[in-house]
């Protein structure tokens, strides 16, 4: 391989990830509106509906490379989405029908008038797949001395477009994607935004539709938007992590083509779809594992402290002779709802230094134990005693609720009710609360 | 006489017609109208996975394939849909894009690699081609049509229930999700049967356009559904008669095309859902309503009751502008209610006898209705769309007997 022609393949690895990164970035950011607005759908629609629009742009101009297709598919895709509207408000068809049966029929009709146009069009079956990366860096145009794809100018002015039209309308749009009706009642004309955005998807969407093929339209569309709705809370971050997602799918799909010979555009789909899978098991907020792990944590503290109650509550009924001699493995398990946490429980306890073994596999608390133990019930009967002072509640319908409660009373709420309640000595039952100052003198 | 080959394409498409007719109803009536669209979409890689596996292109073994990933993918529509903070679009497009741009990856694949590598089996179920369909190709949508019409009639009144209150029915104690479950799979079934015809992205369309027809003429599920699978045969049929006399125009997009001009046609003029329709009853009522208004103000006006009196005075009465007053009182004088006095006192108008009796009526039943709302408030929300002089029949009789007697009490009704 010659210096000259593995800068050609560089240049062209170059150009073909710029073309692809860019038509991503341009959709990905437009995305995140449409998910919001829970319209992710309103770009497949449009993106299909586009068809008779590219058919008609060619018919004008006579040729693939023209702006009249890319006027002709805009216009075409906003009156799809403006007919969507008119169906479902004027004629009262479900809004996922009305879209369905408008970028379907405009569909058929774009592949009725592209035949008739003639078979010698180059809009053949690949190019509406997977549209024409590998080709970008073949039409070329001089920019300042460079030779830079057509592709890139197009997508480069649409995305320019698109970052000026968000920084612009930054606040509307995010007035508009939250709360139309705020909007609307603010002043905000909530319909011109829509359709203002509506105009920018329709760009983005013709412009990718050329570069990566129409389902890949779609897929960054949503895919980037969803993932970053998964790893954030906030329009700005949500955005950021769309354009994360869009440009590392650029990257890693010309890889990952190169390694696989899959196509650039599917596997931009893939790569993108991975990194949506992994948002959705790992994000740290909304991911399925660290919510699991979020659960499990919970879970565990709730059968390790009642397991700490019932060693406590032994301890005090038998008059503090369990202290030496301890209680059955098997009453902690019991205790903790048994199952594979309640095993686990006795181990996590005893690493924590809260109970200590005892010969025969028998447990008893520690100091720390007992200090921790002691604080739960606490929250255990003051809350008893709360509830009795303030509901006309029967006794035996105390403890059920105190003993989900507990769990959730922190040192200040604790306080708050003890004060709340006059530092009560005991509970409804009698029971000695452990802690207050009086409980102790009495004890 | 219709050549062999048409006559069989024939048969397939009014059967796919009249079989995605008849499912796509429960699928429009559920909100599911674009779950069709995600199953074709899904369907592709397991199409491919197929050919692969088998090694050559048969039929069975590929749309097998393609039900098992398109239903896969509508599993992943509901996981997260079920358990994740991704709402039901997001779902349906990612599910949608991915599993397509899956199977794509696979079909360049299966072009690059596989041996005998004709793509040219698959590249059809893209775009469909229903024109080369066989007799063993309709043998088999006829079989899958049969099993949705004997489905559909042994489990109406069980897909009715899910259907319309898929919660009421499981409290009933119906097992829902599988009724659910069978109705997903016939919907499954039938895009996948229509996929080789109309292609991926023409299915969708298969499946909606007759039930949305449908929808319009009828608010009876029999009806719909009976109306739905004629509607979707017609379409099919009409629309592969269309494409076989213009040699060139693929049938699938032109069943589309056929059925989109028959929606645009059922839209505009159903009988009482259609748009013209609406549009004239809202004409009339608001015609009727304007009537109304103006008797009531010319009877107020009218004291004693054949004197006369001004347009100006109506014209503040009414709170009408000049123009709409003057073609509401055309209107009633060309109804008889209502005359001009004559030349000798210009822009004075006084009720006629018949007006006269229809006025007392509109005044009686407003003053009526008045009362009503005022001493049973609560109830204004169920009649408010109702018709001013149709009190009679709104109210029970011992009400506008009790009104009545309120309002001679309080002396403002004679």
């Amino acid at each position: 391989m010659t210096a000259a022609s593995l800068f050609d393949d560089v240049g062209q690895a170059f150009w073909t990830i710029a073309v692809a990164a860019t038509a991503n970035l341009a959709c990905a950011l437009l995305g995140c509106y449409l998910l919001l607005r829970r319209m992710s759908l309103l770009g497949d629609a449009v993106s299909h509906a586009v068809l008779p629009g590219v058919v008609v742009g060619f018919w004008i101009s006579g040729s693939t490379s023209s702006g009249w297709i890319f006027v002709a598919a805009v216009a075409v895709g906003l009156v799809a989405s403006f007919l969507i509207q008119l169906l479902h408000g004027f004629a009262q068809v479900a809004e996922d029908a009305s879209m369905g049966v408008v970028f379907t029929s405009l569909f058929a009709l774009g592949v009725v008038m592209l035949v008739q146009v003639g078979p010698h069009v180059d809009l053949d079956v690949d190019c509406v797949l997977y549209g024409l990366l590998e080709y970008v860096s073949v039409d070329t145009r001089p920019v300042f001395g460079l030779e830079v794809p057509r592709a890139m100018l197009s997508l480069a002015v649409v995305l320019g477009g698109t970052l000026l039209f968000i920084s612009l309308l930054w606040k509307e749009l995010k007035l508009v994607s939250f709360d139309p009706r705020l909007a609307t009642s603010m002043g905000l004309h909530a319909t011109l935004v829509h359709y203002l955005l509506m105009v920018m998807v329709a760009l983005a969407i013709v412009a990718g539709f050329y570069a990566v093929g129409s389902v890949l339209v779609i897929a960054m569309l949503v895919v980037p938007a969803a993932t970053g709705h998964l790893l954030s809370d906030r329009l700005a971050g949500m955005m950021a992590w769309a354009a994360v997602v869009a440009v590392s799918s650029a990257v890693l799909g010309y890889a990952g083509d190169l390694r696989f010979d899959t196509g650039m555009a599917p596997m931009m789909a893939i790569v993108a779809g991975a990194e949506f899978a992994a948002a959705l098991c790992f994000s740290p907020r909304h991911g399925l594992v660290s919510r699991a792990m979020h659960r499990l944590g919970l879970a565990l503290r709730i059968v390790t402290e009642d397991v700490l109650a019932m060693l406590y509550r032994t301890d005090e009924s038998h008059e503090r002779e369990t202290a030496e001699k301890g209680v059955s493995r098997r009453r902690c398990l019991a205790a903790a709802g048994g199952g594979m946490l309640a095993r686990l429980s006795l181990p996590l306890l005893w690493w924590r230094g809260d109970i200590r073994w005892l010969p025969e596999g028998r447990v008893a608390l520690t100091a720390g134990g007992r200090k921790a133990a002691e604080s739960l019930v606490r929250s255990h009967r003051l809350w008893e005693a709360y509830l009795g002072e303030n509901f006309e509640l029967p006794l035996d319908h105390l403890h059920e609720s105190a003993e989900r409660f507990e769990h959730f009373i922190g040192p200040a709420l604790r306080e708050e009710l003890a004060s709340e309640l006059q530092q009560p000595g005991r509970d409804p039952h009698g029971k000695t609360i452990p802690g207050s100052a009086h409980g102790e003198r009495e004890a | 006489m219709i050549p062999y080959n048409t006559a069989i394409v024939l048969a397939g498409t009014s059967l796919l017609g009249a079989g995605s007719g008849l499912i796509g109803t429960f699928a429009l009536l559920r909100g599911r109208a674009l779950l069709g669209d995600t199953l074709a979409h899904a369907a592709l890689p397991g199409l491919c996975l197929g050919f692969l596996v088998w090694g050559e292109r048969s039929l069975p073994v590929m749309l097998f394939g393609g039900l098992v990933s398109g239903i896969a993918g509508i599993a992943v529509v509901v996981f997260l849909r079920r358990f994740t903070r991704i709402k039901d679009d997001a779902a349906l497009g990612i599910v949608l894009s991915l599993f397509f741009g899956a199977g794509l990856a696979l079909l360049k694949y299966i072009q690059t690699h596989a041996v005998g590598g004709s793509r040219a089996g698959i590249d059809h179920y893209i775009f469909g081609s229903a024109a080369g369909m066989i007799a063993s190709d309709v043998k088999l949508i006829a079989a899958v049509a049969g099993v949705s019409l004997v489905s559909v009639l042994l489990l109406y009144k069980e897909f009715r229930l899910v259907t319309f209150d898929a919660g009421f029915a499981r409290v009933q104690g119906w097992p829902a999700s599988l009724i659910d479950f069978l109705l997903m799979l016939l919907v499954s079934i039938t895009v996948i049967i229509a996929l080789p015809a109309a292609g991926v992205v023409l299915t969708a369309a298969l499946l909606i356009l007759p039930a949305v027809a449908a929808r319009f003429w009828t608010e009876w599920l029999g009806a719909m559904l009976i109306l739905s699978a004629l509607f979707g045969a017609v379409i099919g049929a009409a629309g592969t008669l269309a494409s076989a006399r213009n040699a060139g125009i693929p049938t699938g997009p032109m069943i589309v095309l056929v059925g989109a001009g028959l929606f645009l046609l059922t839209m505009l003029f159903a009988r009482r859902r259609g748009v013209i329709a609406r549009a004239l009853a809202e004409r009339r009522s608001r015609r009727r309503m304007g009537e109304q208004k103006l008797l009531l103000a010319a009877h107020k006006l009218a004291s004693p009751a054949s004197s006369s009196f001004a347009f100006d005075a109506l014209l503040s009465r009414t709170a009408a502008s000049p123009q709409r007053l003057r073609s509401l009182l055309r209107r009633a004088e060309l109804a008889g209610l209502m005359e001009p006095v004559g030349p000798e006192k210009p822009g004075e108008w006084r009720l006629t006898e018949s007006g006269l009796r229809r006025a007392a009526g509109v005044t009686r039943a407003h003053l009526l209705w008045k009362r009503f709302f005022a001493d049973y408030p609560n109830s204004v929300s169920l009649f408010a769309d109702l018709d001013l002089e149709q009190i009679d029949r709104h109210l029970s009789s011992e009400m506008v007997a009790e009104l009545e007697a309120k309002l001679r009490a309080a002396g403002e009704l004679s």
